[in-house]
């Protein structure tokens, strides 16, 4: 068995065991939950940073977008946790396939600052609008609905919505571990490597970017779907740049060019997050922030970087 | 009928004329190359025929159809591709990655998502192919960026000949190797040009592989054609022997 395959066996198999051995290191399940809905989304922020090569700082537009649209359904439509998800899913999807073709031939600096700006536009309007999306209180009057099995009825507690949001996980997880051993994957990283020799083999490279964006915008959007369902909320604050520059240093702090980087950097930031954020409440960005300056600087492909090289060392 | 036909382009940057009124008219089956000084024009006229940026004036005629509004992706799929002078390679991907770039361009399978393990086959057996044509099938695993320079080059050209070209546009094949590497990258030429019928285009300053592969050469000199003919015709003119060979020797 190739080295690779033993990994993601590991991996999988530590993530099905996970409301078992959390609570052993101190862990809680729904912390679990909040970690797998980061490195969900990260994993279609790193399709454009780490594959594609382009800068994407507005991120959480399409996250906020999803758990609006996943909220506002519940709120409104109905009480089917399925099509709540499907819903927040297509919002961030659709929306990111629309808006691409304003970024697909920006480069460098100008693609990252219309990705903020567009993600600002969506920040003004959910945190205004009051009426529909709760403006700046956020929206509410949601909460987690059973699902039904047939006769069965499971109550999202804690433990049956991890599986719940590990479903959904898998689901991008595998679409985007296809996607990357395929045409389409091997063209976003040739782009990455030299976009002048890419259009010089007769490939549109704005197209494909196009393509990468809108294919983020959706893992995006269905992590946002799941964090409003998780946290039966939603904030404008979901959607603001500093949300986005979050998903950038998740995929920095793991690593850019690794399919399980947003994984680990998920597992770092938002572990950090709850530990330290318990001792120092106030300041605990500020250890975020330390983290990644010392990882950026020191180890540029980040922690799976390290690991990495540590291996090829040995 | 002429496969490449350029009727007086000019292409201006600002105040500088970097190419004036130049005419070319290459045929199918030709191993042609320009030649001129540093700064004559060269890698302007290789710009403007692949589309890199349009002429200021004048027409671009390939295989019959009037390709100056084209983009350099539509050119490349008329069959019109090149390598540039500083090597443009993939650069941390394999050589097979690099070439499986250009081969799944080439099948139109670029954008497909979910390949069967068919298409993957048909893509691969492709890449061995093109390695093999080249010689690279020993270094198929390495990263290009650890290759020596003449190898890379090599990753270049085996990239532009997966698009199946009509008309293979060379900057400086040879730039920068040794004697050894010059010696295989002559090779090569002369192996798509024999073997895979393809029609060339190269921008040399080694005047020995010049006049050792050329069919016909056209002379460059500020930007404008000195001189076109075959390679006996052109050492013999005075006016490129003034301007450029008496120099060089
Ligand atoms: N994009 C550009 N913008 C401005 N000037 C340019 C540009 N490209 C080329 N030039 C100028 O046009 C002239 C011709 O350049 P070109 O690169 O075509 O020369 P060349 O014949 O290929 O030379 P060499 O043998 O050194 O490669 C030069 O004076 C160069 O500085
Ligand atoms: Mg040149």
């Amino acid at each position: 068995m190739s080295k690779r395959a033993y990994v993601n066996i590991v991996i999988w198999a530590l993530l099905l065991t996970v409301p078992a051995w959390l609570p052993l290191i101190g862990g809680y399940t729904a912390l679990a939950s909040r970690i797998l809905i980061f490195a969900l989304c990260t994993m279609g922020l790193n399709l454009l940073l780490g594959f594609t090569g382009v800068m994407s700082f507005g991120q959480a537009a399409y996250f906020g977008l999803g758990g609006y649209g996943a909220g506002l359904i519940l709120v409104h439509l109905t009480s089917n946790m399925w099509i709540a998800v499907i819903v927040g899913t297509l919002a961030g999807g659709i929306a990111a396939v629309v808006l691409g073709p304003i970024l697909m031939n920006r480069r460098g600096i100008y693609f990252a600052m219309i990705t903020v700006a567009i993600g600002q536009i969506f920040y003004f309007v959910a945190a205004r609008w009051d009426s529909f999306t709760g403006g700046q209180d956020g929206l509410t009057g949601f909460s987690r609905m059973p699902l039904h099995f047939g006769s069965i009825t499971v109550n999202l507690t804690a433990v049956p919505f991890y599986y719940f949001v590990l479903f959904f996980f898998a689901i991008g997880a595998a679409a985007v571990a296809m996607l990357l051993n395929s045409p389409l994957g091997h063209t976003f990283v040739a782009i990455r490597e030299n976009r002048r020799r890419a259009a010089f083999l007769g490939i549109h490279v704005e197209r494909y970017i196009w393509a990468s964006f809108g294919i983020a915008g959706f893992l995006c959007g269905l992590a946002g779907a799941l964090n409003a369902l998780q946290n039966n909320f939603i904030s404008p604050m979901d959607l603001y740049w500093v949300a986005s520059g979050n998903f950038v240093i998740m995929a920095v702090l793991g690593g850019m060019r690794s399919f399980w980087g947003p994984l680990v950097g998920s597992i770092i930031f938002i572990g950090f997050q709850d530990y330290v954020s318990s001792i120092f409440p106030n300041n605990w960005e500020t250890f975020i922030g330390a983290l990644f300056i010392i990882v950026v600087l020191f180890f540029p492909n980040g922690v799976l970087g390290i690991i990495r090289r540590k291996a090829k060392v040995a | 009928m002429s496969l490449l036909h350029l009727e007086n382009i000019s292409r201006v940057f600002g105040k500088l004329v970097a190419l004036q009124n130049v005419a070319l008219e290459m045929n199918e089956g030709e191993l042609y190359s320009v030649i001129g000084p540093n700064g004559a024009g060269k890698t302007t006229l290789f710009n403007l025929i692949s589309g890199f940026f349009p002429a200021s004036t004048g027409e671009i005629w390939f295989d019959g159809v009037q390709v100056n509004k084209f983009t350099p992706e539509r050119r490349v799929a008329l069959g019109l591709v090149r390598t540039f002078q500083i090597t443009e390679i993939f650069p941390e991907l394999s050589v097979f990655e690099n070439i499986r770039i250009g081969v799944e361009a080439q099948m139109g399978c670029s954008a497909h998502p979910w390949p069967g393990r068919k298409l993957l086959q048909q893509i691969n057996r492709r890449v061995e192919e093109l390695l093999k044509i080249t010689s690279l099938e020993a270094q198929a695993d390495r990263t290009v960026s650890e290759l020596a320079h003449g190898d890379q080059r090599v990753v270049e050209v085996t990239m532009a000949l997966s698009r199946k070209p009509k008309l293979l546009l060379l900057d400086e094949p040879t730039a920068g190797m040794g004697r050894a590497e010059t010696h295989h990258m002559v090779n090569i030429i002369r192996v798509l040009h024999e073997q895979q019928k393809i029609s060339i285009l190269f921008i040399e300053h080694d005047m020995d592989i010049v006049f050792g592969l050329a069919h016909r050469i056209t002379v460059l000199n500020y930007g404008q054609v000195l001189a076109t003919g075959t390679p006996k015709e052109i050492a013999a003119n005075p006016r490129v022997q003034a301007a450029y060979l008496g120099e060089a020797a």
